[in-house]
């Protein structure tokens, strides 16, 4: 065993694991964090998507010795004192879910993607979601929520910021 | 899918990295970014007994300058080559590769060093890296050796890393102002690549003096197009321009078939391909 500290969704949390516990599963079944999902565990969906000091990546293809003395933030942090994150409420206005198992992995990276780029093209919400993967087909509505998004955030506030 | 049983060392020295490769020999595995490493830990493809991981040693991070050449550290993620300003000015060939690697997220985590030390046929970044006469740093017990790309790239998956040796830092030549891209040919997103051509040209006023090309997955290793380079120099930087000289691009080559598209088939694609990204890199 392994001991671990790190920062999850703004709380500090230490604990041993085995080096081969991958940060989903640590995140999922040592935290009872399951809004982070595990889809297809070949590192190609993008629905375990979380933030690793601020930056997108698939927890499913990170461990979580690799996290020690790291920040991670999931889908369950993203709202603010029972406000919606601006992504989010982006995707609800927008209907940019249908069965839902794709979104935390779809909103973690595009709240990624508007940090890098607040005011993309449809073309660059397109490119920017490539690793997320939907199969509901609801990428139209999706593409959306993100245009929906970065237009309604404020004139000095990035929508992906928090 | 959980990786079989492995202990784990996350060496902060390079000194460190290696007494520890000494120890374990055979059974440990080397991790930068994990990104390839970990699927295959994953589908058990491979059960190392110990995983060094590299990923605390911070001198292995970052890009500096070296008179003529741009020095890379080999932890350096995929993300960092896109953004970064000397990348761009002086290797923009890499910068170009680098951001068609994968996806976004697979990007943060995953390395310059780690996938040319992967040398996976279908890696984008080594023949970016062999276009541009690369030469990869290596350190081992008795100090550092440096070895060109055209001698780094050996097999499948093979390199030119000794089982005790560390990949340290790429040292790339300066081609500032040169004009880049990379054309890579997928069926669906963030898939690797069926063919890919790597392009960097030095053209001015519409006519191409110098120009270097070369091909991913077109054999078990990245592959020069030195035909094509030939004859592109002094070629007019348009389509007809360059057609001639493309044509070449898949001569000598013994691309694999499987059922992504049989061997003439990717022959076929290379010329294609190379016509397309180096029109794009002059900026015709």
């Amino acid at each position: 065993m392994t001991q671990i500290s790190l920062t999850v969704d703004g709380t500090q949390v230490t604990d041993d694991v085995e080096p081969r516990m991958l940060l989903v599963q640590y995140l999922r079944e040592k935290l009872g964090k399951t809004g982070t999902v595990i889809g297809c565990d070949t590192s190609n969906c993008g629905a375990c998507t979380v933030h690793l000091d601020g930056r997108s990546v698939k927890s499913c293809n990170v461990l979580a010795v690799q996290a020690d003395g790291h920040e991670v933030t999931t889908i369950e942090g993203l709202a603010t004192d029972g406000q919606l994150h601006p992504v989010q409420e982006a995707f609800r206005e927008c209907h940019g879910l249908q069965c839902g198992f794709c979104t935390p992995g779809m909103i973690m990276q595009s709240v990624d993607l508007l940090n890098e780029n607040p005011h993309p093209t449809e073309q660059e919400v397109r490119l920017g979601l490539e690793g997320n993967l939907c199969r509901c087909t609801g990428y139209h509505n999706i593409v959306k929520s993100v245009l929906y998004a970065a237009e309604h955030a404020g004139q000095d506030e990035k929508a992906g910021a928090r | 899918m959980i990786p079989a049983k492995f202990d784990y060392v996350a060496p902060t020295s390079i000194e460190d990295a290696l007494s520890a490769l000494v120890q374990h020999g055979d059974d440990a595995k080397i991790m930068a970014g994990g990104q390839s490493l970990l699927p295959v830990l994953r589908m058990r493809l491979n059960a190392p007994e110990i995983v060094i991981d590299l990923g605390r040693i911070d001198s292995l991070r970052g890009v500096r300058e070296d008179g003529d050449a741009l020095v890379i550290g080999a932890l350096t993620t995929h993300a960092e080559m896109v953004t970064n300003d000397l990348v761009h000015q002086h290797a923009l060939l890499l910068s170009k590769a680098a951001a068609e690697v994968a996806d976004s997220q697979v990007r943060h985590r995953g390395t310059f060093g780690g996938s040319c030390a992967h040398a996976d046929p279908a890696g984008d970044m080594g023949s970016a890296a062999l276009a541009l006469d690369a030469e990869f740093v290596i350190a081992g017990a008795g100090g550092t050796r440096s070895v060109p790309a055209s001698d780094f790239f050996v097999d499948l998956f093979e390199t030119a890393i000794g089982e005790d040796e560390i990949l340290t830092e790429i040292r790339v030549p300066k081609r500032t102002g040169w004009g880049a891209h990379y054309e890579k040919f997928v069926r669906v997103a963030h898939q690797w690549p069926i063919v890919a051509v790597a392009a960097t040209v030095n053209a001015s006023e519409g006519t191409i003096s110098e120009a270097r090309v070369a091909l991913t997955n077109m054999g078990s290793k990245p592959l020069r197009a030195t035909a094509t380079e030939r004859a592109l120099a002094g070629a007019a930087a348009t389509e007809d321009g360059v057609r001639a000289a493309a044509d070449q691009a898949a001569e000598g080559t013994n691309p694999p078939s499987d059922l992504n598209g049989d061997s003439d088939y990717r022959k076929h694609l290379a010329t294609v391909l190379t016509r397309r990204a180096v029109v794009a890199a002059a900026g015709a």
